[in-house]
């Protein structure tokens, strides 16, 4: 076996001045050519691991210990000006959102230009413009002029993050870290991307690092898997043994927690939260949400043990948990059957603008009630516009709209109080749909103050009841929202539609801030106040594995169109567009690279 | 639709809108120039508000009403209002503004012509040397935050921002003019005629209190939005592609954290076109300031006019100065103009 272009022996980077470990005893070793998935949910120091790769570390961090070797050399202990001849030539770095790492001040050729230069790439300039033009020719971009003279932002997302792909072969590196490079792409985008990333590691011979906290990506792209959890690496192993027999029960409750195609399997969060630097206990970090705890965990931290080829867990059960095998997944509990004998809400004809550009064509849709419509599509397909016109946020459109048969007026302003009341929505991102200067217990009791005329006690009691639904301790009434978690903060979001006791909950990509664990206990919450409360759910999302799970009929939308509509199974199983054909086959999945790798 | 409305919809058809840098550029000053106007008609108002007759206010108590009536023929003063302001408005685009009221009775634009190149020479110096000094002040001090550098500057430009600009003036005056030390003149002599290039001596202080009254702000908001560039993921990622540091501040932080602060540095320079007044009092310094003290003082109402269209014209030539240039560091802002 050749020795590994990269080496890193016992890491550990610390909060500056106080010592606590952000990542301590991380070691691994990847070869030429070889992808290693570093997979860990947000706070876990994946990123961290990636950027000390570079012998960087963010404001407040500093690596106190440990090696990187990269062919053979320890990096950790290079002079500033030994790290800036190193990074983006030996070791480069493909960051996660392109939009924002590329300076918006700089045309493309400037920032391309300057890595080649730095790094005395070829001879000449004309050597390097050459090589300019080979390394977009490589990531598929075009190499005239005329790009090389735009300015980021007149760029596609998928373009620049090729950008920054081509920045970081541009000088042949060793070494390269991509820190979740395709988080904020599409899914066609990304498995292009994806192919890319592949082709060129694979024909360059490089070593890559790629962090993620998408299993499914990692499991399509990497020869190994490391799975991190509270600073520390828990699993290591070739990735078909990970995802199939894991060893590690947080690495078996993640997989758990991935939404399938193939199957309606229940998905199940992982309860708790993991601990953050300078809250470590002794022992295992995970025993305190482990189901296979024993006293032995509390004790110490257990090392890093092989427990078979390439494959190494830090857990003193990982022998009988491995013995269990692939994990069983629960099938999913039937969904409620809609209430086929009025329509809840119903859209017919509906076009829509954004100024002078019209955003969607002739829609028809319809919601009953307890039944649960998916509305899927790419970015910019016109699916969040078409919730937001529902939810009366859109005024600007033409078409019918109707609930229960009464038509509904256009904007929220001009409906009922009863009907405003009926149509509850749910944003996107927890961390700025609730204002920050409210405590829970007011966010929760707007709602009541405007719909219901209830008295103080009243409002208090059903404050309480409705936190006990979303599954919330009555105790975080009087905290605000930056003291909670992003999966706590959307369930403060859940919680305020809930109270106002609709019967359409609009959910617009509830769960695409979220890790896939929270997603996973956000998802189950929201099926099961679906049987219980018997609501009707619009649930947007570009998630094609989330609506197996929760929805029973899906809308495709693509370019303000919905191209294809029909119960989920169906749609799934047998796709009849063009483009669902093309958008399932993009989709990355867990299940079809262990197929295919088998 | 009313029709007005609807006549700007056909208006909006039929007259091209200029596109393009140059067609923003031409809107803006063209805006200028609409801002100037206005700025005209009250400025005018203003003076024809000021209690007494300008023609009493120069010929004095004793004046006989003939020559009384011939002054106020003379400034036509017997017309309209209307017809007053337009002929005024009419003189500034022959570049005639009247004639002072004051003893000589000289064309205004004699009299303040000196005085404007005095002011504009001291204002200028000042300029060159605060707007650079400030944005290098503050782009160090987010580079070193929270380091020796980033916190005595805080405090002694919160200090000098505390500190009234006359204070200042004085302080300087006292330091290194008259007790401490004798280094300066104290006052800036400068005879009428010369010019101010010819006594650098003379232009060092206020200079100085000059300096010292703009650069704070700027300095602190070129701080602010300078740290928020040298976090971003562009630095980082320049940084991660091992380039020099020194390029990494000059080529990737600095022309975005300059942008913010453009418009800062433009109202802190049109202040000094108003804040010079102070300044220039201090210092007997012969420029526009002590000129439109005098001349609200003796009544010399064409001067008070002139003077104050050309501070408003000033404030209106800088504000487009820094809409021009906010467009040409931010491509994103230029490319959607097109």
């Amino acid at each position: 076996m050749t020795p590994p272009v990269l080496e890193v022996v016992g890491l550990r980077v610390e909060v500056e001045g106080r010592g606590d470990d952000i990542v301590d005893d991380i070691s691994f070793a990847i070869g030429a050519g070889e992808v290693l998935g570093l997979v860990g949910e947000s706070g876990s120091g994946k990123s961290t691991v990636g950027l000390a790769l570079l012998g960087h570390t963010r404001r407040g961090a500093r690596i106190t210990g440990g090696e990187v070797r990269v062919e053979g050399r320890d990096i950790l202990g290079l002079s500033p000006a030994g790290l800036r001849g190193l990074r983006g030539k030996t070791v480069s770095y493909v960051p996660q959102d392109p939009a924002s790492a590329l300076n918006p001040a700089l045309r493309i050729r400037t920032q391309l230009e300057e890595v080649l230069e730095t790094h005395a790439f070829g001879d000449s300039r004309a050597a390097r413009a050459a090589r300019m033009r080979e390394m977009l020719e490589e990531v598929l971009l075009p190499s005239d002029d005329g790009f090389l003279r735009r300015y980021p932002h007149q760029l596609s997302g998928g373009q620049q993050q090729r950008v920054g792909l081509a920045m970081a072969f541009a000088c042949r590196p060793r070494v390269i870290v991509l820190d979740e490079p395709t988080t904020g792409l599409d899914v066609t985008t990304q498995a292009h991307v994806l192919s890319t990333v592949r082709d060129l590691c694979s024909a360059h011979g490089v070593a890559a690092l790629y962090v993620s906290h998408d299993l499914a990506v990692v499991a399509t792209l990497a020869d190994r898997v490391a799975v991190m959890y509270a600073g520390r690496i828990v699993e290591n192993g070739p990735e078909r043994v990970l995802f199939r027999a894991a060893a590690h029960p947080y690495t078996r409750r993640l997989v758990e927690a991935i939404p399938e195609m193939s199957g309606r399997h229940a998905l199940e969060g992982i309860a708790g939260t993991a601990p953050r630097p300078g809250q470590r206990a002794d022992g295992c970090f995970f025993a305190p949400r482990c189901t296979y705890a024993v006293e032995a965990c509390t004790i110490e931290l257990p090392p890093l043990e092989q427990s078979g080829e390439g494959h190494f867990v830090r857990c003193v059960r990982h022998a009988e948990i491995s013995a269990l095998g692939v994990s069983e997944r629960r099938p999913a509990p039937e969904l409620p059957e809609p209430d086929t004998a009025t329509t809840l809400v119903s859209v017919r004809g509906l076009d829509a603008w954004h100024g002078d550009r019209q955003f969607l064509f002739g829609i028809d849709l319809s919601v009953l009630p307890r039944q649960c419509v998916a509305l899927v599509g790419e970015s910019g397909s016109g699916k969040t516009t078409l919730a937001r016109c529902i939810a009366g946020l859109h005024r600007d459109f033409k078409g019918e709209l109707a609930l229960y048969g009464k038509p509904l007026a256009a904007g929220a302003r001009a409906r009922s109080r009863d009907d405003r009341r009926r149509l509850q929505y749910i944003f996107q991102s927890p961390y700025s749909s609730l204002n920050p200067r409210k405590t829970i217990a007011q966010i929760v009791s707007q709602p009541l103050g405007l719909f219901f005329d209830l008295d103080h006690r009243e409002t208090h009691e059903r404050v309480v009841a409705t936190l006990e639904r979303v599954r919330l301790n009555p105790s975080a009434m009087t905290r605000y929202p930056h003291e909670l978690s992003g999966g706590e903060r959307q369930r403060v979001a859940i919680a305020r539609a809930l109270a106002a006791e609709p019967t359409l909950l609009v959910c617009d990509e509830i769960t695409s801030a979220l890790d896939v664990s929270v997603q996973a206990a956000i998802i189950d919450l929201i099926a099961e106040l679906q049987r219980e409360m018997k609501l009707g759910l619009l649930f947007v999302t570009h998630n094609l594995a989330l609506i197996r799970t929760i929805a029973e009929e899906v809308a495709v939308m693509n370019a303000g169109r919905i191209v294809e509509r029909g119960k989920v199974e169906d749609v799934l199983a047998s796709p009849q567009d063009a483009y669902t054909k093309a958008l399932l086959a993009d989709t990355p999945s867990m299940e079809l690279a262990l197929a295919a790798g088998a | 639709m009313s029709t007005v409305a609807a006549g700007f919809e056909r208006a909006r058809g039929i007259v091209p809108r200029p596109r393009g840098v140059w067609g923003f550029v031409l809107r803006r000053v063209l805006l200028g120039l609409l801002t100037l106007f206005l700025v005209s008609i009250v400025v005018f108002a203003a003076t024809q508000t000021l209690p007494g007759d300008a023609a009493r206010a120069f010929l004095g108590r004793n004046a006989t009403p003939e020559s009384l009536a011939t002054l106020r023929k003379q400034l036509h003063l017997n017309e309209p209002v209307v017809s007053q302001y337009l002929h005024w408005l009419g003189g500034i685009f022959r570049g005639d503004l009247g004639n002072s009221l004051t003893g000589s009775q000289q064309p205004v634009t004699s009299v303040i012509g000196a005085r404007i190149e005095n002011s504009g020479v001291l204002m200028l110096i000042a300029a060159v040397i605060s707007v650079p000094l400030s944005i290098a002040l503050g782009a160090i001090a987010a580079r070193r935050r929270d380091g020796v550098f980033d916190h005595t500057t805080s405090i002694v430009l919160l200090a000098l921002a505390a500190l009234p600009e006359f204070v200042t003036a004085i302080l300087l005056v006292v330091l290194l003019g008259t007790s401490l030390f004798h280094f300066l003149p104290p006052v800036s002599l400068i005879p009428p005629g010369g010019h101010p290039w010819n006594y650098p001596k003379e232009l060092v202080l206020p200079v100085i209190a000059l300096v010292f009254a703009v650069t704070p702000y700027i300095a602190r908001i070129m701080r602010a939005s300078m740290i928020e560039v040298l976090e971003s993921d562009y630095v980082e990622m320049a940084r991660l592609k091992g380039l020099r540091e020194q390029t990494v501040l000059w080529r990737h932080a600095l022309p975005n954290g300059i942008a913010p602060a453009i418009q800062v540095i433009a109202l802190n320079l049109a202040y000094l076109a108003g804040g010079i007044v102070v300044v220039e009092f201090v210092f007997a310094y012969p420029g526009i300031g002590r000129a439109f003290v005098g001349a609200v003082h003796n009544r010399d109402l064409p001067t008070v006019q002139a003077l104050g269209i050309l501070i408003a014209a000033a404030y209106v030539f800088l504000n487009v100065a820094a809409d021009v240039a906010t467009i040409l560091v931010s491509p994103r802002l230029r490319t959607s103009l097109k």
